[in-house]
């Protein structure tokens, strides 16, 4: 193991902590103003992937298939999330996080057959975009995916527009403000609920544009939304509970210690993030970064 | 279980079940025995659960890495060494123990979702490893055609096995809920800080009810080989640790044979529903939906409302 196979594999590992980075992202949006441990996030994600699958497979597969997947993908996720949350989610609010815990588990039970109904049980592939294919000498000369460098590049592009959306839009003060308190929001004026429902659907729509921006890159298929929520949720418990950043640095370590694991133990790579996630945990029990609970 | 586990009336209905249940496998197919066994199990690993999280209001969320634990540890004993299966039945649980007792030092100093979060994450480190360990514990493929006492391998035997330990578990949990500690825990739910500010130490009897709650588990994983045979690495997954919870909470959290109610509901919808269709996790999906929507103290919680009247169980919670 040399510094060039380091460095390569540290490379892989940011391609993973951004899609991590955009899931848990939209995961610790929706925690930190309406308060739901969404376990259905994870569905969202697969949701969006499989959208992915279809509208390039419509657009044909090349260039256009993809940007098609890359909007209409989140935007399919979002009309889904808003229809859930105007049903179902805003009459819960007030119930015990337990309740919602289970409640969202249930939706993803019937996203998860929802899914395999849609599509069928087969494994799909999405093809990388033409524009994407081909790859790039790193370190040393070993070749690095360029659509692995598209997404690296997707990574800050969607941290500054979350910045952005958080710190400078109106909507975004108002989220602030409710998740700080609630009910004075609602004393000023504001309409509480429907900033809770614009919430949620940026935040699930962030989970679908994570599910398109993966397709390429892995083999599509059922479960794939088990394994992504529990990794989302450590990563946000790890960052502190409803904060941005937290959710960034917290997909940093795992992306990372999941890489570096392979290479230092490839039988065992699997354990490492969680083992980061104990150890972060037994020194700053609620997180590293300030959490809005 | 006999004594009145409702309450002191119900002690007849208590005898006429167990004969029920005892006579059972003189009248019913092989596979309805089986699915007898595996409801009793499955409703001593959601009552273990309900230990901690409907009495002592800890967010016990991954219940079923110490049944998973206690099922591994028998099936490693049987098939790795030489030592008796009986003693097998006794060392699975108590490595189960040995985990909850860890994990809770490790969660206790957290609470609410924190706590269960962190139990989740510390479990998933459990998972993969066991996931992974292909040599030890067989990797995902997990361990099959485990061989159990002559005297419990058929069938019957192992439902009258199950039947037997699982009786015995629930009344030593009943009784435990019964006695001084088990109204400490429950006032720690209630109102944890005036607990602590009448001297109970809240800590302490939350890990205590961990402990608990992770030995049953384990006794649960145990009947689970005895019953099937086999362990695989999904026995631990956090999937499974979320049907328990909703075990609980579908039956009703707050009651004590809940648990069971709920379990006996998932695994009957599980099997006749996905005999008809392969969606059954929808059905499921939409009844717990159904359920968290108009019987937030579940099915139990709700027929005991409706004879004590409602003000009762709402109450109790917070």
């Amino acid at each position: 193991m040399d510094a060039i196979g380091i460095l390569n594999q540290a490379f892989v590992g940011l391609s993973r902590t951004v899609i991590l980075f955009i899931v848990s992202s939209g995961l610790s949006l929706i925690l930190g103003v309406l308060r739901i441990p969404n376990v259905a996030h994870g569905s969202l994600y697969m949701i969006g992937a499989f959208m992915a699958f279809t509208l390039s497979k419509l657009f044909g597969g090349g260039n256009l298939g993809f940007w098609m997947a890359l909007i209409g993908a989140p935007c399919a996720v979002a009309l889904i999330s808003l229809a859930a949350e105007r049903g179902i989610f805003q009459h819960l609010y007030e119930r015990e996080h337990l309740m919602l815990i289970l409640l969202t588990f249930a939706f993803s039970l019937v996203f998860g057959d929802l899914v395999k109904i849609i599509w069928g049980g087969e494994y799909k592939s999405v093809p990388v975009p033409y524009m994407f294919q081909g790859f790039v000498p790193l370190f040393g000369g070993l070749p690095f995916p360029l659509y692995n460098i598209f997404l690296l590049a997707c990574g800050p592009i969607i941290a500054i527009l979350l910045w952005l959306l958080v710190n400078k839009t109106k909507i975004g003060k108002i989220a602030r403000a409710a998740a700080v308190d609630m009910e004075m929001v609602g004393a000023v004026g504001i309409n509480v609920s429907w900033v809770f429902a614009s919430v949620f659907v940026i935040g699930c729509s962030l989970a679908g544009l994570g599910g398109v921006l993966v397709a390429p890159t892995v083999s599509v298929t059922l479960g794939m939304d088990h394994t992504l929520i529990m990794e989302a949720f450590l990563i946000v418990i790890m960052g502190g509970l409803g904060n941005i950043w937290g959710a960034l640095l917290g997909a940093l370590i795992f992306g990372l210690t999941q890489s570096m694991g392979i290479l230092v133990w490839p039988q065992f790579g699997i354990i490492f993030p969680y083992l980061a996630v104990v150890v972060v945990l037994l020194f700053r029990p609620t997180g590293l970064l300030k959490s809005t609970w | 279980m006999a004594t009145g586990v409702l309450s002191g009336k119900g002690r007849i209905w208590w005898i006429v079940a167990l004969v029920v249940l005892c006579l059972v496998p003189l009248v019913l197919p092989r596979f309805y025995v089986y699915l007898l066994s595996i409801i009793l199990l499955y409703g001593l690993l959601a009552m273990s659960n309900n230990f901690p999280l409907g009495f002592g209001g800890i967010y016990q969320l991954h219940h079923a890495v110490f049944y998973g634990i206690g099922a591994y540890g028998t099936a490693l004993v049987i098939t790795k060494s030489g030592l008796s299966p009986w003693l097998a039945f006794l060392i699975g649980p108590l490595v189960a123990t040995a985990l909850s007792l860890v994990m809770g030092l490790i969660c206790i100093r957290l609470s609410k979702l924190y706590f269960g979060m962190l139990q989740i994450s510390l479990g998933s480190l459990v998972w993969a490893i066991v996931y992974r360990w292909y040599s030890f514990t067989g990797g995902d493929d997990g361990i099959h055609g485990i061989s159990v006492p002559d005297i419990i391998s058929s069938y019957k035997g192992a439902y009258y096995f199950t039947l037997v330990i699982t009786g015995v578990c629930l009344y030593i949990m009943y009784r435990i809920l019964k006695s001084p500690y088990g109204s400490a825990l429950q006032g720690i739910r209630d109102n944890p800080v005036r607990s602590a500010m009448i001297g109970v130490n809240v800590k302490r009897h939350q890990l205590l009810a961990l402990i608990i709650a992770g030995f049953f588990a384990g006794v649960a994983g145990t009947l689970f080989v005895v019953v099937d045979n086999t362990v695989f690495p999904d026995m631990m997954f956090w999937t499974l640790s979320m049907e328990v919870v909703i075990m609980c909470l579908l039956g009703g959290w707050l009651t004590f044979m809940g648990p069971m109610l709920g379990a006996a509901m998932i695994v009957l919808i599980r099997t006749f529903v996905s005999t008809y269709t392969v969606y059954w996790a929808l059905v499921l999906g939409i009844i717990f939906m159904l359920v968290i929507f108009f019987l937030p103290n579940g099915v139990l919680g709700w027929i005991v409302g409706l004879f004590k009247g409602k003000t009762n169980l709402a109450e109790v919670k917070e």
